[in-house]
């Protein structure tokens, strides 16, 4: 159900090594809940971000959420496409829906992050809540 | 912790798997797919809203009519039987115990539709009742014997005039806006309002409260050639305020007046008696010092109900609702705001969580509602 090559947050954003670089975005269990994403508050390029700090924002049409980072290190790129088109959150949360893509201090850091099995059982018990 | 309330078609949510909310005491769908999808529902087809929370107040006796007039801000005297007037009803204060729907049924009979009980009905029937002041009427909270549902959008009228009878043979098509009359859905006894709170033409239907799951059912599947759609409280929320339609308890409540609010054309002070008068006068005369307007925000998220509007650092005002807008793609909101910032094209900050975002004062409404187009 959720992506086996991604690595998950009990915060719901997933991690994806790519060539060095960690892209980061939201998984399909947090764009449920969220519903219409209709405005985004994107960090810039450059900018740093912490293991566990929020560094975006998503608001829906009845609700605010934070992002928070997977990994610390240097945001090396920011998808600005999701400025003009939210909605590509709601569509394609793993693909064009990516949110950051990350210079990690330690790339080390996405092992310690919950493999789709870990997180199929973490996201279900959350709905029982 | 104190229980929800259910309206009579709670089952009929959970069954559809809506998403739901705690509202002014009632467990209620806010949305059953998607808000926005709901919404384009109703702005260019139809869609189903379950309404049965709102409260229903009857007025019987003989001067249900005069108690009416005595007791909110419109002239209701000169009503027809089958006539719908909104108004607001005022304390002595001139601020809004609430803003309700008068019903003339009868010269001895109106209904009062009032926002949503328990919490606003109770509210409002204590207060209603508190001032019957010798005027010969039985004052009785209805709210729980009705079921209520609203259908709205462009093919609401086609849809529901295959599946009621109106009372003296009328078609459907003959029952005007603000009207309402009697009548029958598949045996069942209705009474029927061209009236709706989305901007768009539609219908609002009352029942006993035992027979609205049956008409629910029926116009969900009647509609399904129609494109219907089950519409949540996300959606009858961006419909009206794409047209700025006052939200009890946001843009209007017992700290806003309706003279501040642009409800103005409601109140009628040349009535001879009713509560609020003296103050509305004495608002009137000395000329209001803050007033409802509209504001686009280009960027910078959505402003909500209590956030402070500032200019210069300082603050002139606050949000009473704020809204992304489907129907424009846009992000804007209604604040009430000191006179000398409300001009169209006035540039002024809302505060939007830590962060000061540039605002714009413009016309309202944002989107033009039916009876404008």
């Amino acid at each position: 159900m959720y992506p086996k090559e991604l690595k998950y947050t009990k915060t719901h954003e997933w991690a994806r090594g790519d060539n060095g670089f960690i892209t980061v975005g939201i998984t399909s269990f947090a764009t449920e809940e969220l519903s219409d994403v209709v405005y985004v508050e994107l960090p810039s390029e450059g900018g740093k971000v912490e293991k566990g700090s929020s560094f975006a924002t998503l608001e829906s049409v009845k609700a605010v959420s934070e992002v928070y980072s997977p990994v610390s290190g240097e945001i090396h790129r920011v998808n600005h496409k999701l400025q003009k088109h939210p909605e590509l959150l709601n569509k394609d949360c793993y693909g064009e829906g990516w949110i950051i893509s990350v210079i990690p201090v330690e790339a080390e850091e996405l092992n310690s992050l919950m493999n789709a099995e870990e997180y199929q059982r973490f996201a279900e018990e959350s709905s029982k809540i | 912790m104190k229980e929800l309330l259910l309206t009579p078609l709670h089952e009929e949510h959970l069954k559809l798997k809506a998403r739901m909310i705690p509202f002014d005491g009632f467990d209620m769908p806010v949305q059953y797919t998607s808000i926005i999808e709901e919404h384009f529902a109703v702005r260019e087809k139809v869609g189903i809203f379950d309404v049965s929370h709102m409260g229903e107040i009857e007025l019987h006796g003989k001067d249900a009519l005069s108690f009416t007039d005595y007791i909110v801000t419109n002239s209701v005297m000169k009503m027809k039987n089958g006539d719908i007037k909104y108004s607001p009803m005022c304390y002595p204060s001139g601020g809004q115990v609430d803003d309700l729907f008068i019903y003339k049924i009868k010269d001895d009979f109106v209904l009062l539709v009032v926002n949503a009980s328990p919490n606003y009905s109770a509210k409002d029937f204590d207060w209603i009742s508190q001032h019957k002041n010798g005027f010969d009427v039985e004052i009785s909270n209805r709210s729980s014997a009705y079921g209520e549902v609203a259908v709205q959008g462009p093919v609401s009228k086609k849809l529901i005039e295959t599946l009621v009878k109106l009372e003296g043979g009328i078609p459907l098509k003959e029952l005007k806006r603000f009207k309402c009359t009697h009548g029958d859905f598949w045996g069942r006894k209705i009474l029927i309002s061209h009236t709706g709170y989305t901007g768009e033409d539609g219908f609002e239907i009352f029942s006993d409260e035992k027979d609205i799951v049956g008409i629910w059912d029926s116009i969900l599947e009647e509609g399904k050639k129609f494109g219907i759609k089950p519409c949540g409280l996300g959606t009858r929320d961006t419909t009206r305020f794409e047209v700025c339609y006052w939200l009890y308890g946001n843009d209007i409540d017992e700290t806003i007046n309706p003279l501040e609010s642009g409800q103005g054309w409601t109140v009628k002070l040349d009535k001879d008696k009713f509560i609020g008068k003296e103050a509305l006068l004495k608002i009137k005369e000395w000329g209001i010092s803050r007033r409802l307007v509209g504001l686009y925000i280009p960027t910078g998220g959505i402003p909500r109900h209590k956030m402070d509007v500032k200019k210069y650092g300082e603050k002139i005002g606050y949000v009473t609702s704020g809204n992304y807008c489907p129907s424009l793609k846009k992000v804007y909101a209604m604040a009430i705001l000191d006179i000398p910032f409300t001009e169209k094209g006035s540039r002024v900050d809302v505060a939007i969580r830590n962060r000061d975002v540039e605002a714009e004062v413009v016309d309202m409404p944002f989107v033009k509602p039916i009876n404008k187009r």
